[in-house]
């Protein structure tokens, strides 16, 4: 009696935690752009001038360009990677927005935002008919990569000094502008609008009259970020409608879920008393799945459903190798706690071997995937570890309580028939 | 052992060999002279799933498509749902451009999801998966041949390209599309496969550590008697599998439809191959070896 006491605290104290967390769990999950809407964008970088190359820094630089500009319009979860050489991976999900248009409008708008690299532009307002700078005159690729830099100057004055690639041209648009304005603009931004004091022949320029060494700093930070000479072009895009991602989220869960129970409802059935004790270490299973989930912090895509509803198909699979094993014990005449002990032993091995299998396959895919594939895999791997402590070990515990309690000793509670059994 | 085993897998392993190569000759056949109807990851191009809130009548969206002037294209309609395939890549403008067509001449309401793949990352896609399943496959021939023997692993591979074959073969043979998430399916088959087989061999492994093999009759009789001692374990994973499987299919979000499907055929290949493939291919070459100690009988006893 003890031992079924015991059995029945257990099972109640974990779906107690499940059932507390579970809410909470769900709801803070990170889910995809392909589960809850929003665009996903593969860029190659490419330099703009000819014979340029394409550096680490410069590729990074652009990628925290990219996620600056994102964060700026503050309604979106953007998401950017370097991958490779010369590419950026952006994610971006939507989080705010009421209805599914509105943020299918945000989406939209931010992508408008990425769509070229950060530009930046000096422009005067020669031959403009309206006064408005609409003249460029040099673009951020006529400047020296990361070459702006905030200089104290005399009675402790700040300025940015910046560095052009050819002086030639410096020289002519400084002498040509004397006395006017020589707007900086970034995507079509105007930052600041220094007056040109003299002909600037030396190929730099200092730039004065910032207030502080933030507004200085921020300054230089813009034309480094301008000057870098990445053109991006896209080569693979995914975007998701926000009524297309929650109805695919919808049919997947209904789908897992159901399947699910139809799976728990056929090990009840063929394996009885392990099929008891499988299907909630399969319940378990998946909530700590879950959990690791959350605590990883990764996110959860359509593919990563996919891996996990496999993932319950080897939860199963164990279970099912170590009951049939159980079985075999019986049949050949071993007592019920022996049949136990010899089954998880010799499952064990079997169950590590197909495993590790598995493991290699998945990892594989790690390593040699991106985007998809990744994700994919990362539930994979994630699954096989945890099923290994929760349908190997788990199982194997709660049915030698049951059994120690000596209640369960017919051979019919794990679907083996008397008369199946042979004498030792 | 039991002693109503009614059916000889040994014995009758050579009809099954015959359908096997069969199949194989066919889909060699349909996979060299139709290839494979490749989806935009790995041919390039533009697709675009589309969910209305209302039917569509296909004459009209034909109409549609053709105004739009955006190259050739495929269009396939399910109730409230139409996929169209565009042979280019679009770009930004096109796309957007289109989405409000659509959204202002046939569905105001509609939800789009949209792929773009250039044709770069396309070849690359498709090369890295290529390699992906090599490296995978050989990972697994160097684990199996650790933990066994290389008996063992020529024959679980040899059963493992079967069976991912055979699922290349159906989707040339349908024409299902072949996009990244097939990859993915090809790969977890892949895993399944090997799972299936490893845990005949186990058996077969365990039962030869206690068996006294005299003759070949008697490896034939280890055969069998492995197999049909992890049999209700082979089905009844199949089953469960299988019913993850088609809940996804039929229920499941039309992106990973085509994932369901392959990880379907591949179930049920899988499962065939370790027990008709795997384990036999390894009875031929164990037979190749002459049993020690006792004379080999000069034929065996089939």
């Amino acid at each position: 009696m003890k031992r079924i006491v015991a059995f029945v605290l257990v099972v109640l104290v974990s779906f107690g935690i499940m059932g507390y967390f579970t809410p909470g769990l769900l709801n803070e999950t990170k889910l995809g752009l392909d589960l809850k809407g929003g665009v996903e964008i593969l860029y190659e970088a490419h330099p703009l001038t000819e014979g340029g190359v394409v550096t680490k820094e410069a590729l990074n630089q652009t990628a925290k360009s990219l996620e600056d500009r994102a964060n700026k319009t503050g309604v979106a979860e953007p998401e950017v990677t370097t991958e490779g050489k010369n590419r950026i991976r952006l994610k971006i999900a939507i989080s705010t927005g009421t209805t599914d248009k509105e943020r299918d409008e945000a989406v939209q708008k931010i992508r408008d935002l990425m769509k070229r690299p950060a530009e930046l532009q000096f422009r005067s307002s020669v031959g403009c008919a309206d006064g408005s700078y609409c003249n460029v005159e040099l673009y951020g690729s006529d400047f020296k990569e990361g070459a702006a830099k905030v200089e104290m100057g005399d009675l402790n004055s700040l300025m940015v000094r910046i560095v052009v690639n050819d002086k030639k041209k410096l020289a002519d648009v400084s002498t040509k502008l004397i006395g006017q304005n020589l707007a900086i603009f970034l995507d079509d931004e105007l930052q600041s609008a220094p007056v040109v004091q003299q002909a600037l022949t030396d190929g730099s320029a200092v730039i004065t009259g910032q207030n502080s060494r933030e507004e200085a700093q921020q300054l230089a930070d813009i034309i480094n970020l301008g000057a870098l000479p990445l053109k991006l072009t896209e080569k693979y895009t995914q975007s998701v409608g926000a009524t297309l991602g929650k109805q695919s989220l919808h049919d997947t869960l209904f789908a897992g879920g159901l399947a699910s129970v139809l799976i728990l409802l056929f090990m009840l059935y063929f394996y009885r008393l392990p099929g008891i004790v499988a299907s909630i270490c399969l319940i378990v299973f998946v909530w700590v799945l879950l959990g690791v989930f959350y605590l990883m912090g990764a996110t959860l895509t359509l593919p990563g459903i996919a891996a996990f509803v496999l993932g319950i198909g080897i939860a199963v699979d164990s279970n099912i190798i170590t009951a049939e094993r159980i079985k075999d014990e019986l049949r050949s005449g071993k007592t019920i706690s022996s049949s136990l002990r010899a089954g998880a032993k010799n499952s064990f091995r079997t169950i590590i071997d197909a495993h590790i299998t598995t493991l290699i396959a998945a990892g594989v895919l790690y390593f040699m995937g991106h985007g998809i594939v990744k994700s994919f895999a990362v539930v994979l791997i994630a699954s096989i570890i945890i099923n290994i402590l929760t349908n190997v070990f788990l199982p194997r515990y709660l049915l030698s309580i049951l059994v120690k309690s000596g209640r369960f000793n017919k051979p019919g509670n794990y679907s083996v028939k008397e008369g199946e059994i042979n004498a030792l | 052992m039991r002693s109503k085993r009614t059916f000889d897998f040994v014995k009758s392993s050579r009809k099954f060999l015959i359908v096997s190569a069969i199949i194989t000759l066919l889909g060699i056949f349909a996979v060299s002279i139709f290839g494979l109807n490749y989806g935009i990851d790995f041919s390039s191009g533009t697709s675009v799933d589309i969910s209305t809130t209302k039917s569509v009548e296909e004459a009209k969206l034909r109409t549609f498509l053709d105004d739009q002037k955006l190259g050739d294209y495929t269009l396939t309609t399910a109730e409230n749902r139409d996929s169209i395939r565009f042979k280019q890549a679009l770009n930004e403008q096109q796309e957007k451009d289109f989405k409000a067509a659509f959204l202002s001449n046939i569905d105001a309401d509609a939800s789009f999801e949209v792929n773009i793949v250039d044709v770069d990352i396309a070849k690359e896609q498709q090369k890295s998966a290529l390699i992906g399943m090599a490296v995978a496959c050989l990972g697994i021939v160097i684990y199996v041949s650790m933990r066994f023997e290389w008996r063992f692993a020529i024959a679980a591979v040899t059963s493992l390209i079967y069976c991912a074959f055979f699922v290349i073969s159906m989707f040339s043979i349908f024409r299902f599309e072949v996009n990244l998430p097939f990859i993915l399916a090809v790969l977890t088959i892949i895993g399944y496969a090997i799972n299936d087989t490893v845990v005949i061999f186990d058996r077969i492994r365990e039962n030869l550590r206690f068996a006294k093999i005299k003759t070949h009759a008697d490896l034939d009789l280890l055969v069998n008697n492995s197999i049909w001692q992890t049999l209700a374990r082979s089905i009844n994973t199949v089953i469960t599998v299988l019913i993850a499987s088609v809940c996804l299919f039929i229920f499941g979000s039309e992106s990973i439809k085509l994932f369901s499907l392959a990880m379907i055929f591949g179930l049920v290949s899988g499962a065939y191959s370790s027990i008709f493939i795997a384990s036999q291919f390894w009875l031929y070459l164990k037979k190749k070896q002459p049993i020690k100690k006792v004379a080999v009988k000069p034929q065996s006893t089939n």
